[in-house]
């Protein structure tokens, strides 16, 4: 079986270091996969290593079929870096510079055309931000920001969003429109890949879990993920499972 | 017997004419013009108009390019290319002395400078090391190179190094102003046609990495810029002085919204600051790259105080 994500017993270590050990796993096109697990468990690097940003020590890693350390095809991958609700506070860019970083791997050198700022308009749209396109990126709330990486890898079109704890420093009702937005553009059928340390809300959003200490414990839908002791496993000790209901 | 062919002018002449109709007949004409309508009578000197002109082409590629390192938290490395340029001019005046050559000092400045980039780019890419140790270890490191072929000759060329330590309007030649027009058209179209690719890299490496863009590549390209405005600037600002017009007007605009418009602010303050500089400069005769680096400061502590009063005065209205 292929899918937008495919690895093959992949390892990655830092020096002598494993960081991550012999993982195999598919993500199909339109899923939702939330990848938990505890500090230091290798979560970051995974998801790396997913979207080919870093090249497996061993075993392989195919993005769109292709080998994911050599696919270039940029505007396919949209991705939310872990800091960004607190990170570049200084750079004066506004919300619409960033949201049409996203067209750039479309237009590196090239003007834009209609097309390119019809797709920035509708992204800015879409994530409820088109109020806010004028402000510095730097002087909105974290929640906010959020937002507006969502509406940068949306404005590319990208059909795989990779996001990387993306709720550190996001107030606990914008966290939560915050996930609804994105339940909602997996439903529109963009592919989505969560790290996320509050398990309760990956087992209430996502429609698969892979849970991971250096090693893949668990890979399987949510409520399967709920009976087995594979979080128990993976964190090495008792671990409650808040189920968020709705 | 054929007479030898004389080379069709045209080919020979764009470079030395297009300067001609830049300095003489546009620029020239321009601050003749000026200086007759103000009666300043500075401004019809064609000394001064050289250094005006030099003036206005470092202060448009110092911020262009310095608004990207800045806000990388790379202001560091203007200072760095700028020691290591040092040593080029210095390996360039050395060569010189004891070869009987002519090589011009910028030109192995450029070489010296750009081949720093490149090295400082390398250690902060391979080897881990941070990157204001790498910075400080190439700064160092060129300065002292420098200074050890300065007094390797018999003394000869301690003289002329002078003017490259602190910079100097005397410097500013006809031929200087030629090369110095050349790098800022370069520069400013190399950074207009990758300004997407580098902009992305300095707000969002990772993200740009993701986006399929080759980030080495674009830290290679600035940091190769960034020496090329360093060595243009050197004449009239100073080794020690240059790193000053990539930092200190991108700092003094940083609260203007929008990247673009935050650059564009940082030329005219820029602008600013070289130009009341060297007039200041010309009317006290003190050094101008200091000179125009206290205008600068000076600029960045009005516009940072003015910003404070400003928000004290809006929340105390509330």
């Amino acid at each position: 079986m292929t899918g937008v994500v495919d690895a093959r017993g992949v390892t990655f270590g830092y020096a002598d270091r494993p960081v991550v050990e012999n993982v195999s796993l598919t993500v199909a096109a339109g899923a939702f996969l939330g990848l938990v697990g505890p500090n230091g468990s290798g979560k970051t690097t995974l998801l790396e290593l997913l979207i080919g940003l870093r090249r497996p020590d061993e075993g392989s890693v195919r993005l769109f079929g292709e080998p994911a350390h050599a696919f270039d095809d940029g505007e396919r991958i949209g991705y939310v870096p872990q800091d960004v609700a607190t990170a570049n506070d200084e750079m004066p860019v506004t919300v619409a510079e960033v949201v049409r970083m996203g067209r750039y791997p479309h237009r590196w050198f090239r003007r834009f055309d209609d097309a390119d700022r019809r797709a920035v308009q509708r992204a800015l749209d879409r994530v409820g931000v088109a109020d806010i396109a004028d402000r510095r990126i730097g002087h909105l709330s974290g929640g906010q920001r959020q937002r507006v990486f969502i509406a940068r890898a949306l404005a590319g079109e990208a059909d795989l969003l990779a996001l990387d704890e993306p709720t550190v420093g996001v107030d606990a009702e914008s966290r939560e429109a915050f996930y609804e937005l994105l339940h909602e553009l997996n439903d529109e059928g963009l592919t989505i890949l969560l790290i996320e340390h509050d398990i309760g809300v990956v087992t209430t959003h996502a429609s698969e879990i892979a849970c991971l200490n250096r090693e893949l414990f668990f890979h399987g839908d949510p409520d399967a993920f709920v009976e087995t002791d594979a979080l128990a496993e993976a964190y090495g000790g008792a671990q409650g499972v808040v189920h968020h209901e709705h | 017997m054929t007479p030898t062919p004389r080379p069709p002018a045209g080919l020979v002449a764009p470079p030395s004419r297009l300067l001609e109709t830049i300095l003489d007949d546009v620029w020239g004409v321009g601050l003749d013009f000026l200086a007759d309508l103000l009666g300043v009578e500075m401004l019809a000197s064609p000394f001064m108009q050289r250094a005006y002109l030099a003036a206005v082409c470092v202060a448009v590629i110092g911020p262009v390019v310095g608004s990207f390192l800045v806000h990388r938290e790379m202001a560091m490395i203007g200072d760095t290319l700028a020691h290591s340029a040092f040593a080029g001019v210095a390996a360039g005046l050395f060569v010189n002395a004891a070869f009987g050559t002519t090589v011009p000092p910028l030109a192995t400045a450029l070489v010296v400078a750009a081949i720093a980039a490149l090295l400082v780019q390398a250690l902060v890419d391979h080897t881990g090391a941070y990157r204001d140790t790498s910075l400080a270890i190439v700064l160092t490191g060129s300065f002292a190179a420098g200074s050890v072929l300065v007094t390797a000759t018999d003394g000869g060329i301690a003289v002329g190094i002078n003017a490259y330590l602190f910079g100097s309007l005397a410097t500013v030649s006809r031929a200087n102003v030629g090369v110095l027009l050349a790098t800022s058209a370069v520069v400013t179209v190399v950074v207009a046609a990758a300004y997407r690719p580098l902009l992305y890299v300095t707000f969002d490496a990772v993200g740009a990495r993701a986006a399929g863009l080759a980030v080495g590549r674009y830290n290679r390209l600035l940091a190769v810029l960034t020496a090329i405005v360093v060595v243009a600037a050197m004449q009239i600002m100073g080794v020690i002085l240059v790193a000053a017009l990539l930092v200190i007007p991108v700092a003094t605009t940083t609260a203007v919204t929008g990247f673009k418009r935050a650059l564009v602010a940082a030329v005219a303050a820029g602008q600013f600051a070289t130009v009341t500089g060297v007039t200041l400069s010309y009317l006290y005769d003190v050094a101008a790259g200091g000179t125009v680096v206290l205008v600068a400061i000076a600029g960045y502590a009005a516009v940072t105080l003015a910003a404070g009063v400003r928000r004290r005065l809006t929340t105390s209205r509330r």
